[in-house]
């Protein structure tokens, strides 16, 4: 018997060629897989430019707005660190936030140290995980490019995400070139041994 | 085999809007598909240059939006089912063409694909609605909400085009064209056409007095249109509500958020939602508002609708008190809260959340490490100083330029337009102006600007930034980049490709020019000086590959 769920808004937040949009579609398709509704909305072209980049994915039923509404986020997993407080606007007292402690540096702006960013975010929830994602990516797989995998993995395994650890493993199977398949595996896997 | 080829009727599969406009124009045996680059709409050039060798569909890169329906119209006139993609921005360079070929009309289906971007997202120039464009032409306008809808539409577009011999334009926004969700599949129709155009001057010529003909029909077949529209099921009431007085008309991704917002504040109003922006079924319009007491007219940008449902109902219900950009921005994307609020407001309730401001400055988008861009700046800058130049700024990855830390950029209109602006202000103050224009602008656009400086004697330094493709929009092939060899394109990388624009260049008459990688720093800077100081127009082509192909053109 499966309890399914009425409604999952999930922000993700990060910088161009982090590889958001491969996320979106992992998790698009592990939805579709448990028969959930699904829509999702990104943007394209700043991806190789490095820009703000914001995409969103929503699953459930009546699902009908691609975008999440503000403070309507049940997630939000940032990337980058600085880029979370692009999205406090998207989260309420229910929100987990689930952030990489990974910083790529502003031009021209300084970048504010990670007490700071915390005190921000716990003005809107206490729910505030911080993990080493990239760097634990670079120490034991040798590259940081699938440190959103990891995050991933990580959430499924902790809950975050009410989808099935099978479906996201599926997705991943349908999703990700044969080349780099098994490195995806091996980091959704991995990350489940984060405490 | 790709998944948007897939032949499982029933299958349910996740499309991107464009993706499913795509899959709709299989399904529907298109046989041509032209396009230029340009988001949000590029995906559909980028698939169907991928999948058309598999599909038998002729498939091209044109060099500009009017050329490309151009090409579609020639097709279609032939017999063929055409499909023409574009951004906002490519209507209004196609538009001289738009207009006689609604009078034209079609033989072959043929469906013009519009996609918007409220929010400018992938934009400069403007925050455009080209809804305007229906009005102008006389083009009916579909309106999808969603990708199921985008695939949907799209038969039916074809469908109506053939039917009543028009072409049909399909608007679509950011946020339906990247908006990914299950479309149910149809079946791909394979059907071959015998193309053949037919001479029927009286059809195809639009010169007068037989023009005032062709409008009278063309203005007869809106009507007839209209009545489809009527009976169309794409334009119906969602969520009746008897005995409600207050009513919600909406349509495209607006509908959306307008559901959202009912569930939000748990309120069951009756929604008018069109498929058609263009013609409006003026009947069930009026029979959904004659009993009402409010309206609200939830819509994204410029109030078309507003403005319509206003004039209607002035007869009909001349109390009904309507709600539209009075609640609801002009500028700007519509988000779902927007809309939230707007209709709190309009049922007089409340609706409250969160302040949340951001404590710090955008991540604007920069040039890649390594991008042959950043190698011409610093040759600029070492040549003179940047405050006593004036830099034309143009629609490609060097619209960055007016970011920091480059910070290079006075002026940024169309594609194209860097030397016409230029000339201008040249001929009006004599001023030093660099300005610079991308390889695939230049084709689209920039030459008769470049025989209008010669021409008219101006003398601005023209830099044309040669990076060996259309790279902004994803790396797509221009006839200065590539060879079209059958029904695929080769990038030719650092060799020319089917033209070369030096060529071009001196064909326009320019006297001063030299071709230089921006790599040779000393060479640039020096020549920059010297062209500075040049009576008639001057020309560098800095050509040096996108960092970004670097990679693909060793293979």
């Amino acid at each position: 018997m499966k309890n399914k769920i009425s409604q999952f808004n999930l922000v993700i937040v990060g910088v161009g060629g982090q590889g958001l949009l491969t996320l979106l579609q992992i998790l698009n398709e592990a939805a579709l897989k448990e028969d959930y509704e699904v829509k999702s909305a990104e943007v394209h072209g700043l991806s190789q430019r490095g820009g703000s980049i914001e995409v969103y994915c929503r699953f459930g039923k009546d699902i009908f707005s691609p975008l999440v509404k503000k403070g309507g986020a049940n997630l939000i997993i940032s990337l980058e660190t600085q880029e979370v407080l692009r999205s406090i606007h998207f989260s309420s007292k229910e929100t987990t936030f689930l952030i990489n402690n990974f910083f790529v540096p502003i031009p021209d702006q300084n970048t504010p140290k990670i007490e700071e960013i915390s005190k921000i975010l716990e003005k809107f929830s206490k729910k505030i995980i911080l993990i080493p994602a990239s760097d634990t990516c670079k120490k034991e797989f040798g590259t940081d490019v699938i440190a959103g995998i990891y995050l991933l993995g990580y959430a499924i395994s902790k809950n975050l995400i009410p989808l099935k650890s099978n479906s996201m493993i599926s997705a991943i199977k349908k999703v990700i070139p044969e080349k780099y398949l098994d490195l995806n595996l091996k980091t959704f896997h991995f990350a489940k041994k984060f405490e | 085999m790709e998944e948007i080829l897939s032949n499982k009727p029933e299958e349910k599969i996740i499309l991107l809007g464009n993706e499913a406009i795509i899959r709709g124009a299989l399904e529907s045996g298109v046989n041509f598909i032209s396009t230029y680059p340009g988001t949000p709409a590029s995906e559909i050039g980028n698939v169907f240059s991928r999948i058309a060798k598999e599909t038998g569909v002729y498939f091209e890169f044109s060099t500009n939006e009017k050329v490309a329906l151009e090409a579609a119209a020639g097709a279609s006139f032939s017999g063929l089912r055409a499909l023409v993609a574009m951004k906002d921005f490519g209507i209004n360079v196609a538009s001289d063409s738009l207009m006689p070929l609604c009078y034209t009309g079609v033989e072959g289906g043929m469906v013009i694909l519009v996609a918007d971007d409220p929010n400018c997202w992938s934009s400069a120039q403007s925050e455009q609605s080209s809804r305007a464009y229906s009005y102008l032409a006389h083009i009916p306008t579909l309106e999808p909400s969603d990708p199921q809808e985008c695939k949907d539409f799209t038969k039916l577009a074809f469908e109506i085009s053939e039917k009543f011999k028009i072409p049909v334009m399909i608007r679509t926004t950011t946020r339906v064209s990247h908006q990914k969700a299950p479309v149910l599949l149809g079946k791909i129709l394979k059907k071959k056409r015998k193309a053949f155009f037919p001479k029927d001057p009286q059809r195809f010529s639009t010169m007068p007095p037989g023009i005032f003909d062709l409008k009278r029909k063309l203005l007869e077949k809106i009507e007839k249109i209209k009545g489809f529209s009527e009976k169309s099921k794409i334009n119906s009431i969602k969520q009746q509500a008897k005995g409600e007085k207050r009513g919600i008309i909406t349509s495209g991704v607006s509908y959306l958020y307008a559901r959202e917002a009912l569930k939000e504040l748990n309120l069951n109003l009756p929604i008018l939602k069109f498929g058609f922006f263009y013609p409006l079924p003026e009947k069930k319009i009026k029979n959904f508002i004659k009993n009402l007491k409010k309206v609200l007219i939830v819509e994204e940008l410029e109030g078309y609708l507003e403005k319509e449902i206003k004039a209607l109902a002035k007869d009909i219900n001349p109390k009904l008190q309507i709600f539209g950009k009075k609640l609801i921005s002009e500028v700007g994307e519509l988000h779902p809260e927007d809309v939230i609020f707007a209709l709190a407001k309009f049922v007089e309730g409340k609706y409250q959340i969160k302040k949340a401001e951001i404590p710090f400055k955008k991540r604007l988008p920069r040039l890649c490490p390594g991008c042959p861009y950043w190698l011409i700046i610093s040759a600029i800058k070492k040549a003179i100083d940047p405050k006593k130049v004036i830099f034309g700024g143009e629609i490609g990855c060097y619209m960055l330029f007016r970011n920091p830390p480059i910070e290079m950029q006075d002026y940024l209109s169309c594609m194209g337009s860097s030397v016409g602006i230029a000339h201008g202000i040249k001929r009006a103050t004599g001023q030093k102006i660099i300005t610079f224009v991308g390889d695939s602008s230049f084709i689209h656009a920039g030459i008769p600007a470049l025989i209008n400086a010669v021409f008219n004697k101006s003398n601005p330094l023209i830099i044309i930034m040669d990076n060996r493709t259309t790279a902004m929009t994803g790396h797509q092939p221009h006839p200065g980049a590539a060879l079209r060899t059958d029904s695929e394109y080769q990038m030719t990388f650092k060799m020319p490709g089917a033209i070369k624009i030096e060529d071009i260049v001196l064909a326009c008459g320019v006297k001063n020019l030299k071709v230089i990688d921006p790599a040779n720093q000393e060479e640039f800077a020096k020549t920059v000086k010297e062209f500075l100081e040049k009576d008639e127009v001057s020309v560098i082509v800095a050509k040096r590959i996108c960092a970004l192909l670097v990679k693909k053109s060793k293979e």
